[in-house]
């Protein structure tokens, strides 16, 4: 058996038998190793296939040993590769957080479970982002997802159970619009593989059932995303989870579900359907505009960090959608550019908030004041990300935010570089919320002993922080894979 | 609903048929209709029948919780052992056609223990989902 041909199938495959592994071993240190073992595979499989797609451009795996169309096909490109490593390196760097934040916030009989849960949810999110079988995508979804409610729910505050609950409802309506929109799509051309459905679709591209599939894929798939304004769900299920799993969600959940838009538009359904024919241009730019201000705007007001940087997720989803809204090379790469430095900037924001739980027993603004004199060391690197999720200049949000603006540019849209700087005002505003209680105000009488954050907390953190400067100075990985990927997702259907 | 002794009677007489059958479904899905998660759903429906008999306790004692979990994982690596075999005797994953010398038969062997793999999960979990639910009922009284 030569391991190198079977990458595909084990990427996904490493992960999702550690988890029932994980369940039948009942004992938590060791679920943490296998589980931990597992990821840091995932991990290294993911580079592997990101190098060998760089040498050969397309990686085929027939599960077994069916050809595609007919059989369910795993496909790898430069897109997906990307997305693989991002997801399988956000999980390798939250795994190891966890089990130390897990410990204050989930009873210890139940750790097994969360590494099993953290297993399936990760298989999900790869299963996603590899294969090339609309009903599969439809399969992971649901595995990721199912996951992910279950995750959320085991937050310690019990309204941890409602958020999770209406994430759940949301979550299924979207899926449910979107298996409906893939049973359509099969109906007209009776295949699931997208590369097929591609070819057959060219010549039907006006039919009505196939517009319809189209308006029940982009709106399942943009409450997945949460797009503005089908993102109520997202606020209440990243602050009630736990620590861990707010960062691993934000870092991954909402990006493999852009994933998920960018395979079906521009891969399956083409660009000049969407975006020549159809008004779609103007839809998200407009969803987007909105997004970026209202969800910017309504985190200013949040007296919870976790929420107001949940918020915020929401309004740089907004500048992902923007980038796609524009149709060209230049803002697909703003936009795939922006999935991996925001994953990395709200990873690492998101830890770094579990740390200030952990030392300070909660991150609403009235409990964090005078954190920065207590963890100077965590408050700091808040403030980096904060810097980032701005957009200034040697951040990786600088970078994602220089490429909107180029591709605004190129399209002569003025206007839109000026929207694009005030939103980034608007972030200024939430950030400084959290600067002002943190530098200047004198902590709670009860907290002024609080410690800096133990290095098992601190030290994955400070990875993906680190990784949000390295993003902002080199930027050969991120934009270098994110422009071969833009230009193989247009040149699909050119 | 001890106490009742036709239920108890009709109860004793059903139940093994409804295993019997369970297991003409799970064996008769390579035919026709049938399979895995039928046949899984109607052990379990065997099981929440007893437990509604003779009591959420006896049911526990006949099924443990930790079994029904280990159920739960048990069918899942089933069926990635499969997957395993085609990639262990050269194939891809989760291919049947290297599992026996005849490609056919080897099909036919690789959806067999596929389907017991579900089989084993699906019940596994609707019994754990049945047990939960009968719990809170008796935490609340």
């Amino acid at each position: 058996m030569n391991f190198a041909e079977h990458l595909p199938a084990l990427q996904i495959v490493v992960p999702l038998v550690s988890a029932p592994l994980a369940v039948l071993l009942r004992d938590r240190l060791a679920a943490f190793v296998l589980v931990l073992a597992a990821t840091w595979t995932a991990f290294a499989i993911s580079i592997l296939l990101w190098l060998q797609v760089g040498e050969s451009g397309l990686i085929s795996y027939a599960i077994g040993s069916w050809p595609p169309p007919w059989g369910i096909e795993y496909r790898v490109d430069a897109l997906s590769s990307l997305m693989l490593m991002l997801v399988a390196g956000i999980a390798s760097v939250v795994l190891p957080y966890s089990r130390a934040s897990i410990e204050r916030e989930i009873r210890q009989d139940k750790h097994y479970l969360f590494y099993a849960l953290f297993a399936l949810c990760l298989s999900g999110l790869l299963g996603i982002t590899i294969t090339g079988d609309a009903f599969n995508l439809f399969v992971f979804l649901e595995i990721s997802s199912l996951s992910s409610y279950a995750l959320i729910a085991l937050g310690k505050d019990r309204r941890s159970l409602v958020a999770a609950f209406q994430y759940l409802i949301m979550g299924t309506i979207g899926a449910t619009f979107i298996v409906i929109g893939i049973g359509l799509l099969y109906i007209k051309t009776g295949t699931l593989n997208l590369a097929d459905l591609s070819i057959r679709l060219q010549a039907m591209t006006s039919h009505r059932p196939v517009l319809a599939a189209l308006a029940f894929l982009t709106v399942g798939i943009s409450l997945k995303l949460a797009l503005f304004p089908l993102h109520q769900w997202l606020p209440n299920a990243y602050a009630y989870a736990p620590s861990a799993v707010s960062a691993f969600l934000a870092a991954t959940a909402t990006k493999v579900s852009v994933y998920a838009l960018l395979r079906f538009y521009f891969s399956v359904f083409g660009e000049t359907a969407i975006f020549q024919r159809l008004p779609m241009e103007d839809l998200m730019l407009v969803l987007a505009l909105a997004g970026m201000f209202v969800a910017s705007t309504v985190a200013i007001f949040q007296d919870n960090l976790k929420r107001l940087f949940a918020y915020s997720s929401v309004a740089q989803i907004s500048y992902v959608v923007l980038g796609i809204s524009f149709d060209s090379v230049t803002g697909l790469t703003a936009t795939i550019v922006h999935l991996v430095n925001h994953a990395v900037t709200k990873g690492g924001l998101f830890l770094l908030l579990g740390a200030v739980i952990a030392g300070m027993g909660g991150v609403t603004l009235a409990r964090v004041h005078g954190v920065g004199r207590v963890m100077p060391v965590t408050s700091f690197g808040i403030v980096l990300c904060g810097l980032s999720l701005i957009g200034v200049p040697g951040t990786a949000g600088f970078v994602s935010k220089w490429y909107l603006i180029l591709a605004a540019l190129e399209k002569g849209q003025w206007w839109l570089v000026f929207l694009i700087v005030l939103s980034s005002l608007l972030a200024v505003a939430y950030v400084w919320r959290f600067v002002e209680v943190a530098y200047f105000h004198a902590p709670r009488a009860d907290l002024a002993g609080v410690r800096e954050a133990p290095l098992a907390l601190a030290l994955p953190a400070w990875i993906l922080v680190a990784a949000t400067i390295w993003f902002g100075v080199d930027t050969s990985v991120t934009v270098g894979s994110a422009a071969t990927a833009a230009a193989q997702l247009l040149g699909v259907s050119r | 609903m001890k106490n009742d002794m036709v239920l108890r009677v009709i109860g004793k007489l059903l139940i093994p048929f409804i295993l019997l059958f369970a297991l003409y479904v799970q064996f008769h899905g390579d035919y026709g209709p049938g399979g895995g998660f039928q046949a899984g759903a109607i052990v379990a429906a065997a099981m929440v029948f007893y437990a509604m008999i003779y009591g959420l306790s006896t049911a526990r004692r006949v099924l443990p919780d930790a079994l029904v979990e280990s159920m739960i994982a048990a069918g899942v690596l089933l069926y990635l052992a499969v997957g395993f075999a085609g990639l262990h005797f050269g194939g891809n994953f989760l291919d049947y056609f290297v599992l026996d010398a005849d490609p056919v038969a080897g099909q036919h062997r690789g959806i067999f223990w596929i389907e017991l793999g579900v089989a084993i999960t699906v019940c596994g979990v609707l019994v754990k989902i049945f047990y939960l639910f009968a719990q809170r009922g008796q935490d609340q009284e």
